[in-house]
């Protein structure tokens, strides 16, 4: 309890300290952090900004229980960095604005097209912060002895204070300092275990290693562990390949599609910058995610063999309850068992009634029935004092944690406020308005979103819900803005009409399908070419460039102005004011040329 | 910019831009999708550390070739534009 509290109180304060130093000055340094942060730390702040409380808390956690299936968030999490660096982030740096609805706004010369950019982007980073939030809430709760609610507040005041006053400025540098925390944090514990089970230090080695003092390797050994508890291998999954294909793609490209993701690419330097950047985002994010499937993997083994067949206790007496079990000859359920079960996340019900804890799968050769209940969140929070490390290793999870957390909320913030400040007040509805104008709106949009982030997390307390919403995310993300953005700078011909047609069948389709089978109909066998909702902004995604194509062929090409704009910024070092005619700021390079027009 | 040692070829610097382009995005697809997915069951005869290389693929392998692609594109990007005198 007391290293938890020093370890949040010590990177708060850091946060804090931090937001201090890098206030932000000019909507310039508020939207893009003065387009001139080094390509090594923005890729440093990208990573934390990517990396959520899903990423740190609950991915391991998916793998452990779902093996192979749990690729789908490895392979999708991180190849989308892939089509980030070649197809979109120099590109679009190049392009020289702030956000995305102004490429979308800009690149099809229409209103229309910004405000539905805006619509996908306010939608995309609303569902994703309602789950950092509650995030923050569970960690607090647990770990701290504070109400679920009180420490959403807490949270909420310090993003409050580095976003609001820092701006992209200020989250830039804190996320760096965020990143620190949560790869130490999530890193440490894996070495402990690996070198526990394994005999190796490093995660991705021990996960390929034989268990320590045998002659069987891990994998194989937890392979035959849990198919003699009537699990299917770990190894190999029920999905369809179909399916995971369609996950795997859905994730990938939307990642690739995220606003809160695109915008941290503004704020290098240059287009090659941009491209360097976003490979030392995928290096510091690899660090986090080749770990992860080890922990995931050494966790299902610790679970299993620290907690099956043990015998449960039902007093409160812990200590002395364990003591006669074992002096008895028995194995008594493990104390960290007992200490989550008062968050209900874990749960026994002994259906056989013989005092022993069964952990079973779905086709056990005995025949028993499975009477443990675990939480996939659990896994990585609970695995210090699942393998017994020391105290202080718990306290830093907790930190590290709530730094996932917080950073990703901070970056999501920043796409919320400029959505609002530029791209609805300043370049749609009042267009004349200055820069100290746009900056306060700014400030004053980030602090309602704050407050409305805060709300929606404590209003999404079930963790089932935030883990749907978060397919809306991507899905959407997926078939409604990555498409126009690709063809936007790879395709010249792409007009104002097939913008916004494939924007709004992205968007209506993919939404209807989450919407439908996951409340709805939740029936999989009626799924379309049996893809889950999960995987279906994948399939939408080229239906919906195909729309984008077609109406752009039947109706009349885009003006020569933003075909000559598309050319500028496929060639760094190029872009001229092409397709600012309708607003009176240029393009924000050092570099550009004087207008010629 | 008259010091500049070739004069810039926009149309040559973006068919190899292309061109890269696609042949990384072939990489990509195949250490994913093609190993990691399509692959599997025939890349599981192998064992890499008695995990099954498709596996493997799919949990660590792909991430590995993920982060060497984005650095090689860099790398090769920067040789193109010297090449098509393009000053990023």
């Amino acid at each position: 309890m007391d290293w938890t509290i020093f370890f949040v109180v010590a990177s708060f304060g850091t946060y804090i300290g931090i937001a201090l130093w890098a206030r932000a000055g000019s909507t310039n340094d508020f939207y893009v952090a003065g387009h001139d942060v080094h390509p090594m730390i923005n890729g440093m702040a990208t990573a934390a900004d990517w990396m959520s409380a899903a990423s740190f808390l609950s991915m391991a956690g998916l793998i452990a229980s779902l093996g192979y299936g749990g690729s789908v968030y490895l392979m999708g999490w991180t190849g989308g960095y892939v089509l980030l660096a070649l197809l979109l982030a120099p590109f679009l740096r190049e392009f020289g604005k702030f956000t995305v609805p102004d490429f979308v706004g800009d690149r099809y010369y229409s209103t229309a097209a910004r405000v539905i950019a805006v619509i996908c982007a306010l939608f995309v980073s609303f569902t994703y912060i309602a789950g950092q939030m509650s995030g923050v809430g569970i960690a607090f709760s647990r770990f701290l002895g504070v109400d679920f609610n009180t420490g959403i507040l807490v949270g909420m005041g310090i993003v409050f204070i580095y976003a609001v006053l820092g701006g992209m400025k200020g989250v830039t540098y804190t996320q760096v300092a965020q990143y620190c925390v949560l790869i130490f944090a999530y890193t440490v514990p894996a070495i402990f275990i690996s070198m526990m089970i394994t005999g190796n230090p490093v995660p991705q080695l021990g996960f390929i290693s034989n268990v320590r003092g045998e002659d069987v390797s891990m994998l194989e050994n937890l392979n035959q562990v849990v198919t003699e508890l009537g699990f299917i291998e770990y190894t190999s999954t029920n999905k369809s390949w179909i399916d995971v294909f369609a996950i795997t793609g859905a994730l990938m490209f939307g990642t690739a599609g995220l606003p809160h993701v695109i915008i941290r690419f503004f704020t290098v330097g240059s287009a090659s910058a941009a491209r360097v950047s976003a490979g030392w985002a995928l290096v510091f994010i690899a660090l986090l995610y080749t770990v992860a499937p080890a922990v995931g993997a050494f966790a299902r083994y610790n679970i299993i063999d620290t907690v099956n067949e043990t015998t449960y206790i039902e007093t409160d007496d812990y200590a002395a309850a364990a003591e006669g079990i074992t002096s008895d000859g028995g194995t008594p359920v493990p104390e960290w068992f007992k200490n989550w079960e008062r968050t209900g996340l874990v749960g026994f019900e002994d259906q056989n009634g013989d005092g022993l804890m069964q952990i079973r799968g779905p086709n056990a050769p005995d025949g028993l029935a499975n009477e443990v209940t675990i939480n996939n969140d659990i896994s990585v929070l609970a695995s210090p004092e699942i393998a017994q490390l020391p105290e202080w290793v718990i306290g830093l999870m907790v930190a590290g944690g709530l730094a996932a957390a917080l950073s990703t909320a901070a970056g999501l913030l920043m796409v919320i406020s400029s959505a609002i400040s530029h791209d609805l007040c300043r370049r749609t509805l009042f267009k004349g308005m200055s820069d100290k104008t746009e900056l306060r709106i700014a400030r004053v949009a980030a602090a309602g979103a704050v407050a409305a982030a805060g709300l929606m997390g404590m209003n999404t307390a079930k963790l089932a819900f935030v883990a749907q919403v978060v397919a809306f995310a991507f899905g959407l993300a997926a078939a409604s803005l990555f498409p126009i953005i690709f063809l936007g700078i790879f395709w010249k011909r792409m007009n104002k009409e097939g913008a916004i047609a494939s924007m709004a069948f992205g968007l209506i389709s993919t939404f209807s399908y989450i919407y439908y089978f996951k409340f709805v109909d939740t029936d999989p066998s009626h799924w379309f070419l049996g893809v889950s909702p999960e995987g279906i902004g994948f399939v939408f995604m080229f239906f919906s460039a195909i729309i984008g194509i077609v109406v752009s062929l039947v109706t009349a090409p885009p003006p020569q102005d933003i075909q000559d704009l598309v050319e500028d910024i496929r060639v760094p070092g190029t872009r001229t004011r092409h397709g600012s005619v309708d607003d009176d700021m240029g393009p924000m390079d050092d570099h550009t040329p004087t207008p010629a027009e | 910019m008259s010091n500049e040692p070739t004069k810039m070829d926009a149309k040559g610097y973006w068919s190899a831009t292309v061109k890269l382009t696609i042949s990384l995005l072939v990489i990509w697809f195949a250490v994913s999708y093609g190993a990691g997915v399509l692959l599997r069951d025939v890349l599981d005869n192998v064992s890499i550390g008695g995990a099954p290389l498709g596996f493997w693929f799919a949990q660590q392998g792909s991430i590995y070739v993920f982060v060497a692609l984005i650095f090689y594109y860099c790398f090769a990007m920067n040789k193109i534009e010297r090449k098509y005198g393009v000053k990023g």
